[in-house]
């Protein structure tokens, strides 16, 4: 089992190496010039140009760029943003937690709803519940982000009032970040009503960010569960006279998880790449938005280092939910 | 939500007292800041969150107007021969105290001096610190223009110039002109720190900053020993909100109470909400179509001329700038001082154009390019269509026009170098000074590659704008340019668009906004009920 994750982790290396090459290549592919986009329509003299193109190291060639770029990063070094002149790892790590408390409140969102829904679906197959489920859930899919989060902001805040607009908190408190995550934050402050401010906040959010997971969690966990359900050894469980209740949670689901975790590991990604629209609309200090604001800046070291860490954290997520196989279904068992 | 914003009482949360009473504005903001020094930016979400709130400077713009008025400086001097400028420096200015740093004395001579220096000698210690790109300060040229910076005494500093230049006196109001302390820098020297004079900032401005969280938000209090009188709100908030429908939402419900830069499409929806100012201004800015003047045919007046006749401009105006815009006549926008409101425009008029074309020798008309940016400016929401609508217009008069895009940077390079017949591009002003639309482009000095991109060298017009550099008198510099403009009219370099209209939403309850003309938001002097 160790040497199964340390092979795992091994190949990590050369994937986040691919991972930094397609990042550094992409970036330089896309047309626009970092120095001239600052100076805008005023320009800039050449001579002046030509000092700034040596000092940030675009005189060199694109190889002997990602040279120097690879030994910086072997050395533990991600840079500095072009934009803020802060280490780019610092920023990370800052507006990294908010992320990760949107995504999980997201997930928590869809799995919450959607694995119930699926499974209601699947032994009511045919009915109105899962026909209607089923209707339901490819709109969610199919729900631009964009325009999902708008749409519920003037529903829910404008019209309503029952959620605040935008942001993490009202900014009536003030809370020192301490772990990062708002929830835990304003709980470890002890401000009255800091930690319901936060929660009012994460609700918007994590619902627009949760929908398309959610409709991907209630069709996979419908479609394995019909598969499950008309396998023998259901029949026998039924047979043995077990209460339908124990033989759906018990029985079916267990074995019906499988490719379900896996559909969850793999919206991760997803969920991350949805995190940067997300994150624009709901002005949530993530790294997605910090991502968009980079690529409209041209911040090359940014993107560098927010692609690689953004990537190595997926990669991480999708290891985990391979070594999570065996916890859930102790027929599958790494090879030694 | 709702009533929590009249109860915010953000200085109790800060731990200061009487905090129930407290006045508090929130600016849903578009962006955050690069960071607390505005010497480093040349983008407006940085000034609007460092050197207007945190900063003072020698000389200051009126809130909304660009006239230069004392500042740091309480009066100044200029020599006959127009290149030395004495400033008599305001004493009993406090800097701002923060954890870590309490001034021990007043701003005077060295504060100013080791701002500049900063700035402009490239081995000064801090030089370099933070990066050290003063990207402002040298496209203005002012380190080309600075001949020596002398402090006389605590109290009085000599600026020499290496020419005369009127308008130096409007580029020290500029953002990256703000004024640092020297002796925090020297603190953060020692201390091995001196990056943090960019990150915790002091300054001599009417807020403090007190916190601030990356891409969320930027708190500050109201500065009690600001020289002009503390600011008549308590405390200032920043929401950094990058989507315009967002900020808009924030401003419907009370999370904010003002907000930067609306969406033209959500400016009906405003003027209809009874909770919302919506207050406007014509912006210090100019859209224009430039044709190549060092290119066949638009090295014949006739043709410019021509080409002016035949572009219905007020269906352009209307079509593009959906009510924000107005047709512009001149190449500086009405509100600058010297604007020459003699001034007639060519009206549409096809068959003109055409017998103008046909004396210049084109009467089946020509083939030609016609550049549109790809990106959307204050000065021109949308080029693409702009350069339709022309395109539409040539047709009649027998002119081909293909439009030609490229990526806005991309654009911009090329265009500098020339490379195009016409193209579509504009301006906002840097500093309110006329000199900053006619010399900077339309005079010979920018006509290579330069930011004239009518790359328009034309003596008669030359002469007087030079000569307007070169007078510090406003009266004379005023007729100057008012000649300048019955010159740029006849030879026609540019086909001159329109100004747009700058919109600013407000809450019913913010009292006293007033529109900045150089597109900065101010919070100093407006007050809230």
């Amino acid at each position: 089992m160790i040497r199964f994750i340390l092979t795992r982790i091994g190949l990590l290396i050369p994937t986040l190496i691919g991972v930094t090459l397609l990042a550094f290549a992409l970036i330089r592919l896309a047309p626009g010039d970092a120095i001239l986009l600052t100076a805008g329509e005023r320009g800039m003299d050449p001579e002046r140009y030509a000092l700034l193109r040596h000092e940030m190291g675009f005189d060199r060639s694109l190889i002997e760029q990602y040279g120097i770029y690879l030994g910086q990063l072997a050395l533990g070094d991600l840079g500095r943003s072009a934009y803020s002149h802060q280490p780019v790892l610092t920023e990370f790590l800052t507006l990294f937690p908010a992320t990760i408390e949107l995504t999980m409140a997201a997930m928590l969102f869809a799995v919450v709803l959607g694995l119930p829904a699926g499974m209601l679906a699947a032994t009511r197959r045919g009915s109105v519940f899962d026909r209607a489920t089923m209707a339901v859930s490819v709109a969610g899919y199919s729900m631009p982000i964009f325009w999902w989060g708008l749409l519920l902001i003037l529903a829910f805040s404008v019209s309503l009032g029952w959620t605040p607009v935008s942001g993490r908190l009202s900014l009536t408190y003030f809370v020192e970040p301490v772990s990062g995550f708002m929830l835990i934050d304003t709980l470890i402050s002890g401000e009255k009503g800091a930690f319901l401010s936060a929660l009012r906040h994460l609700i918007l959010p994590a619902v627009a960010l949760g929908t398309v997971p959610l409709a991907v969690v209630a069709r996979m966990t419908r479609s394995a569960m019909l598969d499950v359900l008309g396998e023998d050894y259901i029949r026998t469980a039924r047979a043995k006279g077990l209460s339908p209740l124990r033989v759906i949670a018990i029985h079916a689901l267990r074995n019906a998880l499988i490719p379900v975790v896996t559909v969850i590991g793999l919206q991760v990604g997803h969920l991350l790449a949805g995190a940067i629209l997300t994150e624009t609309i709901f002005a949530w200090p993530g790294v997605g938005k910090w991502l968009v604001e980079a690529v409209r800046r041209r911040d090359y070291p940014v993107l560098q280092g927010g692609v690689l860490l953004a990537a190595s954290v997926v990669m991480l997520v999708n290891l985990s939910i391979d070594l999570l196989y065996g916890a859930i279904n102790p027929r599958i068992r790494h090879a030694r | 939500m709702r009533s929590s914003l009249l109860v915010l009482g953000l200085t109790l949360a800060l731990g200061c007292a009487g905090a129930a009473e407290a006045k508090t504005l929130i600016y849903c903001s578009e962006g955050s800041p690069e960071g607390f020094n505005p010497q480093f930016s040349t983008s407006g979400t940085t000034f609007d969150a460092t050197s207007r709130p945190l900063y003072g400077r020698l000389v200051e713009f009126e809130r909304d107007t660009t006239k230069i008025g004392p500042g740091l400086a309480e009066s100044w001097t200029v020599s006959d021969d127009g290149t030395v400028y004495t400033f008599r420096l305001r004493r009993g200015v406090k800097f701002h105290s923060r954890a870590g740093f309490t001034p021990s004395r007043d701003f005077n001579a060295d504060d100013v001096l080791f701002s500049f220096e900063r700035a402009w000698k490239s081995d000064h210690p801090y030089h370099k610190v933070s990066g050290g790109n003063y990207e402002y300060f040298n496209s203005m040229g002012m380190a080309r223009l600075l001949k020596s910076i002398v402090k006389v005494d605590d109290y009085t500093v000599r600026f020499t110039l290496t020419a005369p230049e009127a308008p130096f006196i409007a580029n020290l109001g500029m953002d990256f002109a703000s004024i640092l302390s020297a002796e925090y820098a020297d603190k953060m020297l020692v201390a091995r720190t001196p990056e943090k004079v960019d990150q915790e900032p002091i300054g001599t401005g009417p807020f403090i900053l007190v916190a601030y969280r990356k891409d969320s938000d930027i708190r500050y209090r109201a500065n009690p020993d600001y020289w002009q009188g503390k600011a008549k709100i308590d405390d200032l908030v920043f929401a950094i909100t990058p989507d315009a429908a967002v900020r808009y939402a924030k401003l419907r419900v009370g999370e904010c109470h003002v907000m930067a830069v609306p969406n033209p499409a959500d400016l009906d929806s405003m003027r209809r909400d009874p909770n919302i100012r919506l207050l406007s201004q014509e912006g210090l800015n100019i859209g224009y179509w430039a044709f190549n003047t060092t290119k066949k045919p638009f090295d014949d007046k006739r043709v410019r001329q021509a080409l002016s006749f035949a572009v219905d401009k007020k269906a352009i105006v209307e079509a593009v700038y959906l009510g924000a815009g107005t047709p512009a006549t001149n190449p500086i926008p009405p509100t600058i001082w010297s604007y020459n409101d003699a001034l007639k425009d060519y009206p549409y008029d096809p068959d003109r154009a055409k017998k103008l074309l046909a004396e210049a020798g084109y009467p089946n008309g020509f083939e030609t390019d016609l550049w549109a940016m790809p990106v959307s400016r204050a000065y021109n929401p949308n080029a693409r269509r702009m350069a339709e609508l022309i395109q539409a217009d040539l047709a009649k008069v027998g002119v081909k026009a293909n439009i030609v895009q490229y990526e806005w940077t991309e654009y911009l390079r090329r265009g500098a170098a020339g490379e195009h017949q016409t193209m579509l591009l504009g301006w906002i002003s840097d500093n309110g000074d006329p000199d900053n639309f006619l010399h900077t482009l339309l005079g010979c000095d920018a006509a290579k590659d330069g930011t004239n991109r009518a790359r328009w060298c034309f003596k008669p017009f030359d002469d007087l704008v030079v000569a307007a550099k070169r007078t510090p008198d406003i009266a004379k510099r005023t007729e100057l340019y008012k000649q300048a403009q019955i010159v740029f009219k006849e030879e026609a370099p540019w086909f001159t668009v329109a100004h747009s209209v700058t919109y600013q939403p407000v809450r019913k309850e913010v009292i006293d906004y007033k529109i900045s003309p150089l597109g900065l938001h101010v919070f100093y002097g407006v007050d809230i009920q």
